[in-house]
């Protein structure tokens, strides 16, 4: 069990969906609990990595490790090799759990073609978790490109009316991206045989290879580079960064409720959990290459800018929270951009928060649209008169969302703003705007849907939520509440794989991050405060003892 | 004098022919048994069909255990004019398993027709010996017999609808340019023949390294044009851009299951007769044809892609997407002809060929058969608003043709991939790199045509909502090729094993099969 955990979890959403391959497509309720059943079960199943990855929490290296190189394809050099480090298990709890919420959440608003919706949305969850859990690039590029498929079919079957549009978009622009990283693996694959005289494409042992290309006489800085802007490309228009970020706002609006809740939970992550596990590793001497570096932290701010003003004038309510996530996703990218411990894993905690506060953004209109079936603020006013419990909970929402302290967002953009500033403080003198501007789309839109008095005679009976619905926000509420209040856990979780990941990048300008010296907190405190580490060193190890 | 000859030939010379005869005397057997044989029970001819093919598997099956029985890795038989080695070998299973599928496909859509007549699996058998001469020719006129036998027995299979316009226009077409392009591609031999005095490979490989020795600065202009028109016949035989008009005009006016055939096993043959010729007999001029070829390529990849984009029938669109797939394993030829012989890329390149040209079998021939099925007694069911809402009718199908299209496209983990990747890896292994990166952005363009279907399969409701009957050798058909997309796709492991060995890489070190 505790050796094969991340199969378990990897494959039950698909097991899940070969099931209801057998249940007569009649029988709607039957195969929507089933599909609950399995969503709840796959994350149940997930529940028992939280105490076994919280003791060794510190410990270098990838946990859970399945698997061994090469086993899968030997002639290629493939393997099924599976493991995860503090990033990728937060991003692998936070995709069970929006699973499990967006499942819940479907169960009125598809009518129809039920079956399949399900099917796909479970091979959808099972190429997530793939992605996350991979540590063979070859295995990661089957899951990352597979995963698209259901993605398309969820968007074009189920979605608004420009669904078919969106759909191909979606799936163009995405592909775009990954075949030029595939390209670009594959250099990495070939010049880690030049090396070793071996054919892998075990991540490990590319990130010992893939680092020396840049000194490497015969390629040079330009080539790297080059591959580094492959993988960019690839990463970039996943997240979106602008300016490839035009697919978004078309495939989130169009997509049903529960695709956009992944799509903006999960999906987008996977871009940024790309530049942390690859592009980071694979190119230091690229990322920090001052114009490299220059160019990402102005298309972040400039993401974070432009994504808040257009937010601000649009009349769809899923339009505004899709830019919205334009302007998020830009504080991730400065976070990991920064490149100090602060700022990256500021950068994976805004990630969840982001998956936690815009799920619940999109959860929330779907809740409306489901209701009156249109999504123009103009339609709605005075909506807190009538559904008083919907009210509140969107309020904390979208004070979570905005950044308010106590609540999740402000600890994640407060460590990435904390961490720019460490590096430069023209940096972050730009991008706190964006915090601004959070709070101006959100509040207003709020005082137009749910202040004043109920103007439409339309939404005069809308019903308040059903306990399914409210089901569906708790545990979103409660995670909100858990960062906002006592993020420490999630900082420690992080601690040492963002410090191997900074060591690794700039190990010359954060020697106290050498792995073997541990510290608690190096995240939010700057790392030359060895003293403290050392008291805190002596106190971890007596828990230890304890134990 | 003719009797002193075939005195020559022994038992080892019959050995290797064996598959090659079996298959030609089931051909005959099926037009003496179709006389005899009822209107009702003409099913009967599409059994022998099957039965010839697995004969002449058997013989196959014989000829290896006799080769390693000996420890050869390929014997060559009436005076060096056919080599079985692995190569030939791989590609006579490669044939064998097209025509057995294409022949399960064709048995209830030539009813449908009114055309159910013995002579299409005889002139398919015909064209499968036809093949087989093609792979395992040594010798520029038996592989030239080879290709003729094949093309007049595709010609008259492509006219097979007699009643069909189309079937008439597309029959006539071929013919006049296939006969073209024969007539190209012998004067190009000629040539050959005439520069360095052989009509073996072998010969005209050895004369080409004694020409280039004895005026090392240049190459003979004789040479080059006779690689040239060589090259045009090949061009034209596996319908690279600018030689490709004549395919998609082909593809549709044929039966659905003849262009499905032709799209992959007359393909295969034709990839199979280019690669002896530049492989095996014009090495030497590597350095001339790999600009002609990246050229063509180009072109191929460029023309093919954007002419798909815009297609409204099915049968052309998919036609144009086979035009496309050439200028990917063209790619292929091109990394493994711009090395030195042992490096990585010849072999990437060359095992993404093969491989390309196996899981291209199955995935296109898969969904052909899609397409083959939607034939109706009063629906031609070849264009987009016939598939449209697909899986309302038959959402197996549906399913199977979307598992296909994606592995068309090239999306992991399906077959098509695999194909795809090697030459990828190939070309990045011979620093092609502007040239990968071309390829792989017109894949996007191909997920944007293939998708296409996708939307109107799903996504649409459909004009025609009865359900779709599907017979049960179709049932069988698409069982198969959908089941090895998918299983080579997520196991691929052996069947590359089964690539290398065709290469002889797996098992012996020494690749002396390869390039003798």
């Amino acid at each position: 069990m505790h050796n094969h955990i991340l199969s378990i979890i990897l494959f039950t959403p698909l097991a899940g969906a070969l099931l209801l391959i057998f249940v007569p497509k009649e029988s709607k309720d039957a195969i929507r609990w089933i599909a609950n059943i399995v969503a709840l079960a796959g994350l149940l199943v997930s529940v028992p990595l939280v105490p076994w990855f919280w003791a060794q929490r510190f410990e270098p290296g990838f946990k859970f490790m399945e698997g061994a190189p090469n086993n899968w394809i030997p002639s290629i050099g493939a393997g099924y090799v599976l493991g995860i480090d503090g990033i990728s298990f937060l991003l692998i709890m936070l995709t069970t759990l929006l699973g499990w919420v967006s499942i819940l959440s479907s169960w009125t608003a598809i009518e129809n073609r039920v079956k399949e919706y399900y099917i796909w949305f479970l091979v959808l969850q099972t190429g997530m978790l793939g992605v996350f859990m991979a540590l063979d690039f070859f295995l990661f590029f089957v899951f990352w490109e597979a995963m698209l498929v259901p993605m398309y079919l969820l968007i074009g079957i189920w979605g608004g009316p420009r669904k078919l549009y969106a759909a191909i978009k979606f799936f163009l622009y995405t592909l775009f991206g990954s075949v030029l990283m595939l390209l670009a693996v594959l250099f990495l694959y070939f010049y880690n045989f030049h090396q070793t005289g071996q054919y892998t494409f075990s991540i490990q042992a590319l990130y010992k290879t893939a680092p020396l290309i840049f000194h490497d006489p015969a390629y040079g800085s330009t080539f790297a580079i080059l591959l580094f802007l492959a993988f960019f490309l690839a990463f970039a228009i996943k997240v979106p960064m602008f300016p490839f970020h035009t697919w978004l706002p078309d495939a989130h609006v169009e997509a049903p409720t529960a695709g956009s809740v992944i799509l903006a939970g999960v999906l987008l992550k996977m871009g940024t959990y790309g530049f942390v596990r690859f592009s980071l590793p694979f190119f230091p001497d690229v990322v920090m290459h001052p114009k490299v570096r220059g160019w990402m932290i102005f298309l972040s701010i400039v993401g974070i800018i432009y994504g808040a003003l257009v937010s601000l004038m649009q009349k769809d309510m899923k339009k505004l929270v899709a830019y919205s996530s334009v302007s998020h996703l830009g504080f991730c990218t400065l976070g990991i951009f920064a490149l100090n411990p602060a700022g990256l894993s500021g950068s994976v905690l805004q990630q969840i928060n982001h998956g936690i506060s815009t799920g619940a953004l999109f959860l929330i209109v779907g809740i409306l649209y489901e209701r009156r079936h249109t999504r123009e603020i103009s339609e709605y006013g005075g909506i807190s008169n009538v559904m008083p419990v919907y009210a509140t909970i969107t309020m904390i929402m979208f004070l979570s969302s905005m950044g308010l302290p106590l609540l999740n967002g402000f600890v994640g953009e407060f460590t990435i703003l904390q961490g720019t500033f460490m590096e430069n403080w023209k940096w972050a003198a730009w991008a706190v705007p964006g915090v601004i501007l959070a709070a101006a789309y959100l509040l207003w839109l709020y005082q137009r849907v749910f202040f004043g008095t109920v103007t439409n005679p339309k939404n005069e009976k809308l019903h308040d939520l059903t306990p399914r619905e409210l089901l569906t926000f708790a545990p979103l509420v409660i995670v909100a509440f858990w960062i906002g209040l006592y993020p420490k856990p999630f900082f420690q979780i992080l601690e040492q794989p963002v410090n191997q990941i900074v060591y690794t990048v700039r190990g010359k300008d954060y020697p106290g991050l050498q792995p073997g010296v541990q510290s608690v907190n190096a995240a939010i405190r700057p790392a030359d405060d060895a003293g403290n580490a050392a008291a805190v060193q002596t106190a971890l190890n007596q828990s230890k003892g304890t134990k | 004098m003719s009797g002193n000859l075939a005195q020559n030939f022994g038992r080892v010379d019959y050995l290797m022919a064996l598959p090659v005869i079996l298959l030609t005397l089931f051909a005959l057997g099926i037009l003496l048994l179709d006389l005899m044989l009822p209107a009702q029970w003409k099913r009967v001819n599409a059994f022998t069909a099957l039965g010839g093919i697995l004969f002449s598997a058997s013989g196959i099956v014989k000829i290896q255990l006799a080769l390693n029985a000996a420890g050869l890795p390929g014997e060559s038989a009436f005076l060096n004019s056919i080599v079985v080695d692995r190569f030939t070998i791989y590609f006579w299973y490669l044939f064998l398993a097209g025509a057995a599928i294409s022949i399960l496909m064709s048995m209830r859509y030539l009813e449908i027709e009114h055309e159910n007549h013995g002579e299409f699996y005889s002139l398919l058998l015909f064209s499968v010996v036809g093949m087989m001469c093609m792979a395992a020719g040594f010798d520029v006129v038996l592989i030239f017999i080879g290709l003729e036998l094949m093309a007049i027995s595709t010609y008259v299979l492509v006219g097979f609808l007699r009643t069909d316009r189309r079937s008439n226009e597309a029959a006539l077409k071929y013919l006049l340019l296939g006969a073209f392009s024969s007539g190209i591609f012998a004067y190009g031999l000629s040539l050959f023949y005439g520069l360095t005095g052989s009509t073996s490979l072998l010969g005209i490989r050895s004369g080409l390294v004694r020409l280039a020795a004895s005026h090392p600065d240049h190459v003979d202009p004789v040479a080059v044009i006779a690689l040239l028109t060589v090259a045009t016949g090949l061009f034209f035989k596996i319908a690279a851009i600018p030689f490709h008009q004549w395919l998609p005009d082909a593809y549709e006016g044929a039966p659905t299951s003849v262009t499905g055939f032709m799209s992959v096993a007359v393909k295969a043959a034709a990839w199979a007769m280019l690669l002896r010729i530049f492989i095996w007999g014009l090495y030497p001029l590597r350095t001339v044809y790999v600009p002609l070829l990246i050229f063509v390529s180009i072109l191929t990849m460029t023309g093919a892609n954007l002419a798909a984009l815009t297609q409204s029938n099915l049968k052309r669109l998919l036609a144009y997407s086979s035009i496309a797939h050439v200028g990917y394993m063209l790619l292929g030829l091109v990394a493994l002809a711009s090395v030195t012989y042992p490096a990585p890329a010849f072999f990437d390149g060359f095992k993404g060929i093969l491989l390309y040209l196996l899981v291209y079998t199955f995935m296109n021939l898969g969904a052909f058969g899609v397409i083959a099925s939607l034939r109706q007694r009063n629906v031609i069911g070849d264009e987009m608003d016939d598939i449209a809402g697909l899986y309302f009718r038959a959402p197996t199908e549906a399913v199977l043709m979307l598992i296909f299209l994606l592995s068309l496209a090239g999306i992991p983990p399906l077959a098509g991939f695999y194909g795809k990747y090697f030459i990828f890896l190939s070309l990045i292994e011979s620093g092609h790199y502007v040239l990968a990166s071309l390829a792989v952005l017109y894949a996007v363009f191909g997920l944007y045509y293939y998708m296409r279907i996708a939307n109107q399969m799903f996504m649409r409701e459909a004009l025609d909502k009865t359900l779709l009957p599907i017979s049960a050798g179709m049932r069988l058909a698409l069982g198969v090729t959908a089941f090895a997309t998918v299983y080579i796709g997520i196991f691929p492991e052996q069947f590359i094993r089964i690539v290398n060995w065709s290469l002889g890489i797996a098992q012996t070190a020494s690749v002396a099969t390869l390039v003798r």
